[in-house]
């Protein structure tokens, strides 16, 4: 084993690890604030997410053939494209619960859950072929802003790459918007009321069903902006993309205590740094047996432990009180 | 201020109300007495929105309410305390209280809180607690408060003794005297019948589901069968 090797890398695993985390924070929080409201698994917030790495990719791509692209400073183009795709991500997500589970509330648990899996394929596929009667492929490639591509070199190892910093200031950014709206506002205290006890809120004069839209909005939005930050980071996004990202997602969400908002934060993170580390380190001390395409298999067998020994999550899961 | 007109009401198949008529006037205390299962709560409920009528009319000064959502009854000025008290348990005192002004940005919200902080001390001690760490007796005094945050001008009351120690649920008799005095309207489910008829001025006796006995809350307190039935009398 190459200790000197191991130590070389860190700090690079370290920042891949803590990226990865953020995109797993801000799509988990879209289903545990979901799941706090509703008791629900929003199966179609990864394709919330996958709309908006398109919506990102679109728009990238018209400045781009329009010449533009190079033109506009990068951070005004970013703040253009992660704002149009909460904006559309958080719209669908809102028209989303409209149609395919409102009417399915007072239905048995399974029921939306399928309904959830449907809308998912369905998109998936909408996607598709909007993208293929619109520009023959669907398989797109994020154009390379050139601000964000330059790296600043820390130390003679580590160098980070601008947009790196871009996706970790933007994730906390929000993050940290979404805690204020939560728990410092009016509007925020009435969706945990909510979350709490649908009637009760609904004596208090809180349009129960206004809440729950405002939820798919603000948890969409930040699906949409997990998407754009994931175009931007990781470049190449085809409809299905979302699949892994989104179980991912669930399980830092579950990891964390799903319908907690602190604790799908930190299972994103914690999820997200354990897979950077499991695909460098993994076949440096195994000595080549097991290789990086093995950090899948540790994202889910967290899953997996957690259900087992700890299936209400590291910060609890929230639970409905029910008189 | 309260009226209602036959009012049917059922859970699926079961029928719940059967026809219930019966009125508030504005500043009274007007108590609803019967066993478990004789309508009460269901009343309230239907009262406040969250059950839907089969059939009857529900005016509160005057205006229809009958089939508008609860939080649009809320505007009306009617507030609803449930039974079992159903406090937000994750929130604090004070976000529960600011809940319970939801719909309200007028300035005498400030006003308001100093007037239930006055009514119930404990409350101002534990503001910043989560709720479910209250005990029973100040989970009450949190739901009434709550309440009277919204400003109502109908308080509807379910229950407000159930579970508290007996120098408690005089407390809370006493208070709701005083906030009845300070211009409430109240309409009191009370399990307590004794102390729901000393504070009330007229009352209503459900059995399954209608209106079996009505009258002046010392009329019904001489009565032989009210005795008998509700206050323990053999």
């Amino acid at each position: 084993m190459d200790f000197a090797l191991l130590l070389e890398i860190f700090p690079q695993v370290l920042l891949d690890g803590v990226i990865l985390g953020f995109m797993y924070a801000l799509i988990a929080l879209g289903y545990t604030m979901v799941y706090g409201v509703l008791e629900f698994i929003n199966f179609a917030h990864s394709e919330i997410f996958v709309v908006g790495a398109f919506v990102g990719v679109e728009i990238l791509l018209g400045l781009k053939n329009a010449g533009a692209l190079d033109q506009l400073p990068p951070f005004l183009v970013l703040l253009l494209i992660l704002v149009a795709g909460m904006a559309v991500s958080g719209l669908l997500a809102v028209v989303i619960e409209r149609v395919a589970y409102r009417p399915l509330r007072g239905a048995p648990r399974l029921i939306p859950l399928i309904s959830a899996i449907g809308v998912s394929f369905f998109l998936q596929d909408f996607v598709r072929l909007i993208e293929s009667v619109w520009r023959n492929a669907f398989n797109l490639v994020y154009p390379g802003m050139e601000g964000l591509n330059r790296r600043l070199e820390l130390t003679a190892t580590v160098d980070v790459p601008v947009k790196a910093l871009v996706v970790i200031t933007a994730s906390l950014l929000m993050l940290w918007a979404l805690h204020l709206l939560v728990n410092r506002t009016k509007l925020g205290t009435a969706i945990r009321a909510v979350a709490e006890d649908q009637a009760t809120a609904s004596l208090m004069g809180i349009n129960v069903n206004a809440m729950i839209s405002l939820t798919f909005l603000i948890g969409g939005a930040m699906g949409g902006a997990a998407g754009v930050l994931f175009g931007v980071q990781y470049g190449l996004i085809n409809p299905y993309t979302g699949f892994i990202p989104g179980l991912k997602a669930f399980t830092a969400a579950v990891l964390g205590g799903i319908g907690n908002i602190p604790g799908a934060m930190m299972g994103g993170l914690v999820l997200g740094l354990l897979e950077a580390f499991a695909a460098s380190y993994l076949s440096l001390l195994t000595g080549g047996a097991f290789g990086a395409e093995y950090k899948d298999i540790f994202a889910f067998s967290v899953l997996i432990l957690i259900l087992i020994f700890r299936p209400r999550g590291l910060l609890g899961e929230v639970v409905r009180e029910r008189a | 201020m309260l009226e209602i007109r036959d009012l049917h009401v059922a859970y699926g198949e079961i029928p719940a109300l059967k026809g219930i008529s019966l009125s508030v006037a504005t500043g009274e205390i007007v108590a609803l007495l019967g066993n478990n299962g004789a309508g009460k709560t269901t009343t309230l409920k239907t009262l406040s929105g969250l059950l839907a009528p089969r059939s009857g009319e529900i005016l509160l000064e005057g205006e229809s309410v009958r089939g508008m959502p609860p939080h649009l009854i809320v505007r009306k000025g009617l507030a609803h305390v449930p039974e079992g008290r159903r406090v937000f348990n994750r929130l604090t005192v004070r976000e529960n209280l600011e809940m319970g002004a939801y719909t309200r940005s007028d300035a005498a919200v400030s006003a308001d809180l100093d007037r239930v902080l006055s009514l119930f001390p404990r409350l101002g001690e534990r503001r910043a607690q989560v709720a479910g760490t209250l005990s029973g007796g100040e989970q009450q005094m949190l739901a009434i408060g709550r309440a009277l945050m919204g400003s109502p001008r109908l308080l509807l009351l379910d229950e407000p003794s159930m579970g508290l120690a007996p120098v408690l649920v005089e407390q809370i008799f006493e208070t709701v005297g005083s906030i009845n005095r300070q211009g409430t309207t109240i309409l009191l489910v009370g399990q307590n019948a004794a102390l729901a008829l000393d504070i009330a001025q007229r009352a209503y006796v459900l059995e399954t589901g209608a209106v079996v006995l009505s009258g002046s809350a010392a009329d019904l307190a001489r009565n032989q069968d009210v005795r008998r039935a509700y206050l323990g009398e053999m």
